[in-house]
């Protein structure tokens, strides 16, 4: 028996569930409702909200992925010195938040950022200035570092953990300082983990309409909200998908850039 | 200095992902429906919500969604994964590259493309749309949480089983799975935890008539979030908190007898 035939269902599946459906974005986004060629659907992107809102959506995606990748770093490296059953505590770490729904979690930043909300009812205990920042753009960024700062640590830990200590133990016994081993041999060697943390927190970032939804009051338009309203209140199939294709213009950039850096996807899991 | 300074940064890392979750429990609690202010202690919400058969089904719609999808994704995944380690490295690299295609791609273009996919062929929406969506949404975390496992095997203990008389499907019965289990088992519960957070891409492949807990939270938000779906987000927390603490115990205790 040759064992390649166990893929089998899984190239059908791909086809059908994974190359199809993006063959179909590919032809709603060139045509229009009678099935002709157009790039009107793809240049509605040059309309002004629409401009407004990919920009705005790049700005805070750009900024959330820097705060991920400082706020992960020194965490995997932590997480990597620790002797505790590495396992079972990042799972309690990272995935045991997902079993209390993604939209409740994101909700209940609301109550803790409302004007009168806990946070700002404890600041007032100490007698700090108070926080306004629900239903603005750093509320947006606030919920995007929390919900995908696991898909920055898990990558760069997963590296990490890969490193030959005696590569660190022979850089320090040749006079390296920490600083020095850090820089020219941890950094390096953990780069594919970093490469895939930021697309990882990037991608999600750039394309949601969830947080801004919940977090930003409605008010404020990212390229994600201008897409999913297309879908299901404008019922313009053609130009969400239009749309959709600019989206994938940096998704694809994205992922040809990891997969320049980390070749056998050990990053991503 | 260094290892409080490690700790400190710990704690505050676990405030920052576990804050939002001690106000769900405790608005679970709370006696006043709206979020903003505390009522007093009641454990009225929990009563209620086994009264209340839209949580109840939008929940079993969940969980039967998590098992099934997690579960035929495992076994698509699985020989997907014996099939593609079998494979020469031009194959491979295509393979993995369409894998990754879902992991990488925004939840809003896979639902959408989704959504498109059945509307084209005239698939009703419904259970079963929401469920092949998660299937292969799932496929790529059991594939990348198995591909790791293959690659460490020695082929030859199977080699050996084949010499020593076993018939290929009795040496992979004993020989690769075993070693490969772990993996299978990671992939698993990590499909099923992803299939049961989804919110986007069953957003846009349920149709109207089903609801998950995620689309049915998301239909409550603009007239806010009836108590009762703290009261069952809370234990569903617990429980998996309470699993979790006892699969962990299992393994030393056998270590010890």
């Amino acid at each position: 028996m040759n064992k390649k035939w166990l893929s089998g269902p899984y190239l059908f599946w791909a086809i059908s569930f994974i190359i199809i459906p993006l063959v179909m974005i590919l032809y709603y986004g060139l045509t229009t409702k009678d099935g002709s060629i157009t790039f009107e659907n793809i240049l509605q992107i040059t309309t002004n909200t629409n401009v407004k809102a990919l920009v705005l959506a790049l700005l805070l995606s750009i900024v959330s992925t820097i705060i991920c990748l400082i706020l992960a770093y020194p965490l995997a490296m932590i997480l990597n010195q620790l002797d505790v059953n590495q396992n079972s505590f990042i799972v309690l770490i990272f995935i045991l938040p997902m079993w209390m729904n993604f939209l409740l979690r994101t909700l209940a930043w609301q109550t803790l950022l409302e004007k009168t909300g806990v946070i700002n009812s404890v600041l007032t205990l100490l007698h700090l200035p108070t926080l306004n920042i629900i239903n603005t753009p750093y509320a947006i960024v606030l919920g995007m570092v929390y919900n995908f700062l696991p898909f920055m640590v898990l990558p760069i830990y997963n590296i990490l953990i890969k490193i030959d200590p005696n590569v660190i133990n022979a850089a320090k016994d040749l006079g390296a300082n920490s600083f020095l081993t850090f820089y020219k041999v941890i950094l390096p060697l953990s780069w594919p983990g970093v490469i895939s943390g930021i697309t990882m927190v990037f991608v999600p970032s750039l394309t949601t309409f969830v947080i801004s939804d919940l977090l930003g009051g409605s008010k404020i338009l990212l390229i994600g909200n201008v897409i999913e309203q297309k879908f299901t209140q404008a019922n313009n199939w053609n130009a969400g998908s239009g749309l959709s294709l600019v989206l994938m213009v940096f998704i694809l950039l994205s992922m040809a850039i990891l997969s320049k850096y980390d070749k056998d996807g050990e990053g991503l899991i | 200095m260094k290892k409080f300074l490690s700790k400190f940064y710990l704690t505050l890392i676990f405030i920052l992902l576990y804050a939002p979750i001690a106000t769900l429990i405790v608005l679970s609690f709370n006696a006043s429906k709206t979020r903003a202010k505390w009522g007093g202690f009641t454990l009225k919400w929990y009563f209620e919500l086994f009264q209340n058969d839209a949580i109840l089904e939008a929940l079993s719609n969940t969980l039967i969604i998590a098992f099934l999808s997690a579960l035929i994704a495992t076994v698509i995944g699985t020989a997907a994964s014996i099939g593609i380690n079998a494979m020469n490295r031009h194959l491979k690299t295509i393979f993995m590259s369409v894998t990754n295609i879902p992991m990488l791609n925004a939840d809003i273009v896979t639902g959408i493309s989704l959504m498109l996919l059945f509307i084209a062929f005239g698939v009703r929406f419904g259970f079963s749309t929401i469920l092949l969506a998660h299937i292969t949404f799932n496929i790529p975390y059991v594939i990348l949480s198995v591909m790791p496992k293959l690659k460490q095997i020695d082929q030859n203990t199977y080699m050996a089983a084949l010499d020593l008389g076993a018939s290929p499907f009795y040496a992979f019965y004993k020989v690769i799975v075993p070693d490969i289990l772990p993996g299978i088992l990671s992939g698993f519960l990590l499909s099923f935890t992803m299939s049961l957070d989804d919110f986007i891409i069953t957003h846009f492949t349920k149709g109207s008539g089903i609801d998950t807990l995620s689309t049915k939270i998301y239909a409550e938000v603009r007239k806010g979030i009836k108590p009762e779906m703290y009261a069952l987000s809370t234990l569903l927390f617990v429980s998996v908190l309470f699993l979790l603490i006892a699969v962990n115990k299992v393994p030393k205790q056998r270590k010890e007898s």
